[in-house]
This record gives C-alpha cells, sequence and structure tokens, in this order.
C-alpha cells in the first residue's frame, strides 16, 4: 500500500484508498489560479458551460500581472474581462493593481496555498506550490473554466522521481542554481508528465522562497509538479496566514519511485543557463567573456524578498556598469516594502537599478524591459526560449540574484566573488 | 475522421514562445493569434501553411507555458494534426481540451519529410505516407481521453458528467 506523496494527495481528492501512476482520474481542487493572459479566454469558456456561479467564491484567485499595470489598449481589455466578471461573481481573491503581485510570489503570501493541496493554476509556473507540499500544476484556460464551474479536474496521476541533494553548498549557490543544475542534467523533457521530488539535508535547509525557486522550475525540466515534504519551515511560514485548514501528506519509506538522482551540492558552482533552453547550464567559472546589455532581477522565480536582499548585498556601495539597464521587480506589494524598510530598495537604486511595480512583464517579453534585435540580458527568470523576452535575434542568460547583480556590476556574466 | 495534408516538420522542443509569441498574447481571437503562428521558428509559416496541414516534430512539443493561445493558433491557422515523438504536458492537455487532434508516433516522425503528404484516421492512429507509401500505427488514446475527445472537449464532457455543485 505503499504510496509517494503526489499518490496520496491524488487519492484523497479523488476519494479513493490507493491510486497508481498511469491512472486517470477526476479530483477535486482546492484553488483554481489564473492571470490576465489565461483568465479571459477561461472566461470565454465558462460562459458556454452554461453554469450561472463558480464553484467556491473563495476558491479562486484572479490576478492580472502579465501585461498589468495595463501595457496598451488590448491588454486592458482583457484586465477588464477579468475585473468584470471577479466582480459579478464575487471572487473573494482578485488583486488588483495596488494590491496584486506576482501571482506565485502573491499566492504564498496570502495563506491560500496550503500543505496537501491540488491546485491548478492557468500559468505553468503553478508548480511553485510545490514547495508547500502542494500538487499544483499548471493547466490551459479551458480546465480553469471546468474546474472554475466544477471544482474538478481531470488527472493522469504521474510516476515520481526523486531528487536528493546532500553535501555543503558553496558560497553564492542557493535553490536556483540547485534546480539549474538539475535541469541541466536530466534536460528539460527529463521529467515530463512526471511528478518531481525534492528531498535531502540541502532543501531541509533551504527557506521557503529557496524551495519555491526550486518547485517554480519543474516545468522546465517538463514536471507535472516538483514537491518538497512540508516541515518546520513550512509550518512557521503558513502558521499565522494559512487561510484554510489542511492536511500533510509524506511519501512512505518504501514508497516506489521510477528514478532516484543523487547531488552531492559541493560540487556545484552558480549556475549559468545559456539560451535558448534552461538545460544550456554551465558553471559560472566556464562562462568566458559574454558582454551584456541588461539585467533583470525579479519574477515568480527570484522575486521574493531573500532574493532582493542577496541582489543587494552584491550590489552595495557600488555601481552598475554604465551600458547597462538593471531592472529589478520586486515579487509583492509586501515584498517591496519590507525590501524599502531594510534599505534594499535604496542601495538597488544608489546602485543605478529601475526598481519597478510589480509584473512579469519583462520575463516574457510583454512590457517594462523589452530586449531589442542582438541584445543579451542576464535574468533571474525561468526560460531562456528564441524570443523570450523579446526580438527573436535577443539573447536571455539564466542566473541567480548575486550573479545577475555582479554580472550588472562588471557589464558582463560575472560571478559575486569578482567584485566583492 | 480522415485528415489529409502536407507536412510541416520542426525538430525537439518547439516551445509556446516560438508557437505564438507573447507579444502576442494581448488578444484572443484565434484569428489574429493564427497570423502570428510559428513566427520565431518559421517566419513562412503563417503566410504558407494550408488548411488541413500536419505539424510533425521531434520531443517535446510546445514545451513552456500554459498559454491555450497555442493550440488555439496552430488549429486556426489551418493545421489539422500533430504528430510528434512526445509532447509537453500542459500543451497535450489544452490540445485535447480545445479539441486539436494530435498523436505520438516516433516511427512517423524518424520517417517523414517536409512536404510529405499524410493520410490519417484519428480513430485507429494509422498514418499513411502518401508520398512515400509507407504506414505508421501511432499510439492510441486512454479511454477517459477518448470520452473527452467524444464529447467535443472537455468543456462539454463536464457539463455531461460533472454537474455543478
Amino acid at each position: 500500500m505503499s504510496m509517494t506523496m503526489v499518490e496520496k494527495i491524488i487519492a484523497a481528492h479523488a476519494g479513493k484508498e490507493k491510486v497508481e501512476p498511469g491512472d486517470l482520474v477526476a479530483v477535486d481542487l482546492d484553488l483554481v489560479l489564473g492571470n490576465d493572459v489565461t483568465t479571459p479566454m477561461a472566461v470565454n469558456e465558462f460562459k458556454k458551460i452554461g453554469f450561472n456561479d463558480v464553484y467556491d467564491k473563495n476558491r479562486i484567485a484572479i490576478v492580472p500581472d502579465h501585461f498589468a499595470p495595463n501595457k496598451d489598449i488590448k491588454s486592458a481589455e482583457q484586465c477588464k474581462i477579468i475585473r468584470e466578471f471577479s466582480y459579478e461573481k464575487e471572487i473573494k481573491n482578485y488583486f488588483e493593481i495596488g494590491e496584486m503581485g506576482i501571482e506565485h510570489c502573491l499566492l504564498p503570501e496570502k495563506g491560500l496555498v496550503l500543505p496537501g493541496d491540488i491546485i491548478i493554476g492557468a500559468d505553468s509556473h503553478t508548480c511553485t506550490y510545490g514547495a508547500f507540499g502542494a500538487l499544483a500544476t499548471g493547466i490551459g484556460s479551458t480546465d480553469m473554466a471546468v474546474g472554475m464551474a466544477t471544482g474538478k479536474a481531470w488527472m493522469k496521476v504521474p510516476e515520481t522521481i526523486k531528487f536528493n541533494y546532500t553535501g555543503k553548498l558553496n558560497k553564492w549557490v542557493g535553490g536556483k542554481d540547485l534546480i539549474l543544475y538539475t535541469i541541466g542534467d536530466i534536460g528539460v523533457d527529463g521529467a515530463l508528465y512526471k511528478a518531481m521530488e525534492f528531498t535531502g539535508e540541502v532543501v531541509e535547509n533551504l527557506s521557503m522562497a529557496g524551495r519555491m525557486t526550486m518547485s517554480n522550475m519543474a516545468i522546465e525540466a517538463g514536471g507535472k509538479c516538483g514537491l518538497i515534504e512540508p516541515d518546520e519551515t513550512t509550518f512557521e511560514y503558513i502558521k499565522d496566514i494559512a487561510q484554510r485548514d489542511y492536511k500533510v501528506f509524506k511519501s512512505d519509506k518504501d514508497a516506489k519511485y521510477l528514478k532516484c538522482y543523487e547531488y552531492d551540492v559541493s560540487k556545484i558552482e552558480p549556475q549559468v543557463a545559456f539560451p535558448h533552453l534552461p538545460e544550456n547550464t554551465r558553471g559560472i567559472s566556464e562562462v568566458g567573456d559574454i558582454k551584456i546589455d541588461q539585467v533583470v532581477i525579479g519574477s515568480c522565480t527570484n522575486g521574493r524578498l531573500e532574493d532582493l536582499r542577496l541582489a543587494a548585498e552584491v550590489l552595495k556601495g557600488k555601481k552598475k556598469a554604465k551600458h547597462i539597464r538593471l531592472i529589478v521587480f520586486p515579487g509583492t506589494q509586501k515584498i517591496y516594502l519590507d525590501a524599502m524598510k531594510e534599505g534594499i530598495i535604496e542601495t538597488l537604486i544608489k546602485a543605478g537599478a529601475a526598481v519597478s511595480t510589480p509584473t512579469c512583464g519583462p520575463c516574457l517579453g510583454g512590457h517594462m524591459g523589452v530586449l531589442a534585435k542582438g541584445e543579451r540580458a542576464v535574468s533571474t527568470t525561468n526560460r531562456n526560449f528564441v524570443g523570450r523576452m523579446g526580438h527573436p535575434e535577443s539573447e536571455v542568460y539564466l542566473t541567480n540574484p548575486a550573479v545577475a547583480a555582479a554580472s550588472a556590476i562588471m557589464g558582463k556574466i560575472a560571478g559575486p566573488e569578482e567584485v566583492m | 475522421m480522415i485528415l489529409t495534408g502536407k507536412v510541416w516538420k520542426y525538430g525537439d522542443d518547439v516551445d509556446t514562445d516560438v508557437i505564438i509569441p507573447a507579444r502576442y498574447l494581448n488578444t484572443s481571437v484565434p484569428s489574429e493569434l493564427a497570423k502570428h503562428c510559428m513566427e520565431d521558428i518559421d517566419e513562412t509559416f503563417a503566410t504558407n501553411v494550408k488548411s488541413g496541414d500536419i505539424i510533425v516534430a521531434e520531443d517535446n512539443f510546445g514545451c513552456g507555458s500554459s498559454r491555450e493561445h497555442a493550440p488555439i493558433a496552430i488549429k486556426a491557422s489551418g493545421v489539422s494534426l500533430i504528430i510528434a515523438n512526445t509532447f509537453a504536458r500542459i500543451f497535450y492537455r489544452n490540445s485535447i481540451n480545445v479539441g486539436l487532434p494530435i498523436l505520438e508516433c516516433a516511427e512517423a516522425v524518424e520517417d517523414i519529410k517536409a512536404g510529405d503528404k499524410l493520410e490519417v484516421n484519428i480513430e485507429t492512429g494509422v498514418i499513411k505516407n502518401l508520398t512515400k507509401n509507407n504506414e505508421y500505427q501511432a499510439n492510441g488514446f486512454p479511454e477517459f481521453m477518448k470520452e473527452i475527445i467524444d464529447a467535443g472537449g472537455l468543456v462539454n464532457y463536464a457539463r455531461e458528467n460533472w454537474g455543478n455543485k
């Protein structure tokens, strides 16, 4: 009867004693999420279904964050559709400009994502909430519409792959480097259709921010989700903010995994993912001389207070290189405020950064930092596909916030040691 | 259902950002999206694709974003079917949910070249290459997914089977 965490969560939400990989089941949903790009299409589909109301006004979250604050008239129309829908259906967790943040930074902060949940989100980085021991996965607009109407989704029970991290982390190496290294090892389809489970002393010692960075990029290995077993760190994070009761599920000791990967993290240095896939990783010492035009620090991957703190530590008392555009976008209003109180924002601005209101904008080449032909960016975001941040002939190099900050100072890809 | 069309061939990891770049996601109108379909990987696609044409690609087709705009853009461009070795998970779901036929068949992907003419039986998964006079057998869909496809997509399926709480 042994099961992995994911199998237990699915069984509990499908009203079954046991499920096995490959089973197709309908599950009850704890939360359904959408943003300004995916929700307008979901609203259309919702109307087609012919239901008047959403299944639960408290269990839907709608966040205008991609092209918001509205970047153009078309985006404004899209945001208007979801705003009107949210008011009409009395969606409790609709977050307007001024309250909103980047969805995957915001929802955890609001206590909306909890251990043992099944969450579907019409955004591929919904897998971020695996950091709380939830089965959270990206789906499209039609699934979102049906989820909002019925509280249900169909799911194939995935096989689970275990990733175990042991050893001592090197200076300037964090969750971002662990996940980039892992993707570099297994490839962008290395966990296709699979659940990833991150374990070991290194993961146990990561903060929630570091864990969220890891789970966030499970999708970049093709994973359905990336789970971490809830522990004291998790419970401490949610204790005052949890909006619902929750149940903790843990993998059985003798649970069956498709594969187990073992990583000795003492061998991992800060990672850089070269264009045009997140799997094209190299250690910072193997990068060579790559001049850059722009540095972006933020996003659902690395836009949390801890990430900004790290960038500020490197940039403190220094200046970005003259030709560099350094753009920082905190994940939420709370993160922005906390960073102000800590003096982080002042440090960043004095170093020459443009600090933006929370938005997904530059990460997907939407607005607030789009690249021209031939330009190169170092970015703490999650994808470096062709044209991801702008012109199809621009390039994106993915790194952690400390490397991004150091690169801004040097005007080329550089490790923090080179500037500290 | 029998589909016939000419092949557009692509490689591994065709991601949703090249299928429909994010700069065009400020609309959800299928015909608008179709105008920019595959633009960053193949500038000739949107203008030259013919109704019924078939995309054949290698591993992990549709990786990246959850944007349903990707299968919608492809469907609206006239493509009748995608055959690949494997599909990324969300793209696979979205295609079924919006009624864009997809088949996994490594044998076909290896043999088929750009421009070949195919005749495909969606029900049986039999792919005939009329140019080369070869035949391949694709993997079938599980019963549960067939029910969604037969219902005409997830919305119809949910209306019939899940009801409102």
